[in-house]
């Protein structure tokens, strides 16, 4: 359950509609399956009344769609942040890819949202999927009543949730949070600790599952370019042609460093990603190495702040001391 | 190829107003270096985009080293500080995915640097030489 609920923010949408502030409507509507809910935009209080959802499964992250969707109309497109999603959306206003005069922003307040990899890890052929007190009721095609408790269901980057609190918006649902510290570097600092060979064999492991559908980049806030490198057919990595090692790597490496110090890790990447790769693991790094390097630095904190791979001091650490710092030779 | 006469394919990625005059230095004054290096002249090292370290391993480089001016030294006044910036997030980077970290260094030579030029070089295919072949990163459909 969340604690805002559906009727509020259609309620909410259906009056600044009525009222002229905004146009349109981006928000979530039933997919195929009931936890398989869609972004959508919503034009007038009817499709509202009838299609718009709002539950536990409403993981997207909205800011990106801004990018697109602001040009399509001369008046203002209401969207639904979530605290997580609130720093993409500064983020892409400090790269400016969108136009902020033509958003009106409602921050809403969130308890975790579920990822179906979690929960069909634990019921197979799911049928129906319902909230029930504090978790889940999921019934399944074999095993009957599957029940589950909000924290077994919980998508990685929800139970990593380092933020409760919105850094936009015009308008706040319910009471403001805190930003809260989740300790999610504990994964990556379990990987520095490894041996470079222990480090090659989990990354094989992972990265070779990759199908190299772009879904992570698709997705990605901080991946907006209107042409990426990766649909140069001459990348060499534009589909996967082989599984070696270099062709899996070098997607990855490239993928995670073109958003270093822009990822805000909102976590929509390891949420789409087909093959439940733990790119989380990836972006961290480079999250946690400019903070250990360069300062504590929040992509999407403060809208226009300077990134740090596009700042410098005179003192910055030299490579051969970070590569030692970063696996905490040194640190 | 047999280990005993491996010989490690180097890239150097050398800025053009220092490095790469350091290089030359490093020839008129009859400093050795292996031949092995292949220098590439890029306008500053901040022209090295982290694909292109890729790219070189990809295509069958054992070690990539970039140089440039000495910080302060830039010929565009900060190009060099963002290249340490980025190479320190890169090759940390390619450590944590346990590519052995010997492969990749940034050196500061200066156009007056001809003897540190020839000495950084020689150290460098000596480390990667120890190391063997690049194998964590090679790209199979690039052998020969
Ligand atoms: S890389 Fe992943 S976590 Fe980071 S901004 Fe993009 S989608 Fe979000
Ligand atoms: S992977 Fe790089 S080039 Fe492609 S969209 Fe993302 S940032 Fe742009
Ligand atoms: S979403 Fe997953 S499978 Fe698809 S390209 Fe990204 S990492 Fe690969």
């Amino acid at each position: 359950m969340q604690r805002v609920t559906r009727d509020v923010l259609v309620q909410k949408a259906i009056s600044l509609l009525s009222a002229g502030t905004v146009d349109r409507v981006l928000g979530w509507k039933a997919g195929e399956f009931s936890y398989d809910v869609t972004p959508y935009v919503f034009k007038d209080a009817e499709a509202l009344k009838a299609d718009f959802v709002f539950d536990d499964f409403c993981g997207a992250n909205f800011s990106k769609y801004l990018v697109k969707e602001c040009g399509k109309s001369e008046g203002k497109v209401l969207v639904f942040l979530k605290p997580c999603d609130t720093y993409s959306f500064n983020q892409l206003l400090t790269e400016h890819r969108f136009d902020r005069e033509k958003v009106y922003a409602v921050g809403i307040p969130c308890d975790g949202m579920a990822d179906i990899t979690k929960i069909r890890e634990k019921a197979e052929g799911i049928s129906e999927i319902t909230a029930e007190g504090d978790g889940f009721c999921v019934k399944t095609l074999y095993d009957g009543d599957v029940k589950l408790t909000k924290e077994e269901a919980l998508a990685e980057r929800c139970l990593n949730c380092k933020s409760q609190k919105h850094v936009a918006y015009d308008e706040l649902l319910g009471e403001e949070g805190e930003v809260i510290d989740s300790g999610r570097f504990t994964g990556v600092e379990a990987l520095e600790a490894m041996t470079p060979d222990e480090r090659f064999a989990f990354w094989k492991g992972e990265l070779s599952r990759c199908i190299r559908c772009n879904a992570c980049r698709d997705v990605c806030p901080a991946c907006t370019c209107e042409k990426c490198v990766f649909d140069n057919p001459k990348s060499g990595v534009e589909n996967k042609a082989i599984a070696d090692s270099f062709e899996e790597k070098m997607f990855h490496i490239i993928r995670a460093f073109h958003v270093a110090g822009r990822c805000t890790d909102c976590g929509e990447c390891s949420r789409v990603c087909p093959q439940n790769i733990p790119l989380h693991l990836l972006n961290r790094k480079f999250i946690k190495d400019i903070n250990g390097f360069y300062g504590d630095y929040q992509a999407g904190e403060e809208a226009y702040s300077r990134a740090p791979l596009v700042n410098y001091t005179t003192e910055d650490i030299e490579p051969a001391d970070a590569v030692k710092k970063g696996d905490g030779e040194n640190a | 190829m047999s280990m005993n006469e491996f010989k490690p394919k180097i890239v150097a990625f050398c800025c053009n107003w220092c490095s790469y005059a350091g290089a030359d230095l490093a020839g008129n004054n009859r400093l050795s270096y292996p031949a092995d290096v292949k220098i590439i002249r890029v306008p500053c090292s901040c022209r090295v985009n982290p694909m292109f370290i890729l790219r070189a391993f990809q295509k069958g480089a054992d070690g990539v080293i970039i140089c440039g001016c000495h910080p302060g030294d830039c010929h565009y006044t900060s190009g060099n500080y963002y290249t340490r910036r980025r190479m320190a997030l890169l090759f940390s980077m390619l450590d944590y995915l346990g590519i052995e970290r010997e492969r990749t260094r940034l050196e500061w030579v200066s156009a007056a640097e001809g003897a540190k030029f020839s000495q950084t070089m020689n150290e460098f295919v000596e480390a990667v030489t120890a190391l063997g072949e690049n194998k964590r990163l090679e790209d199979l459909r690039c052998k020969e």
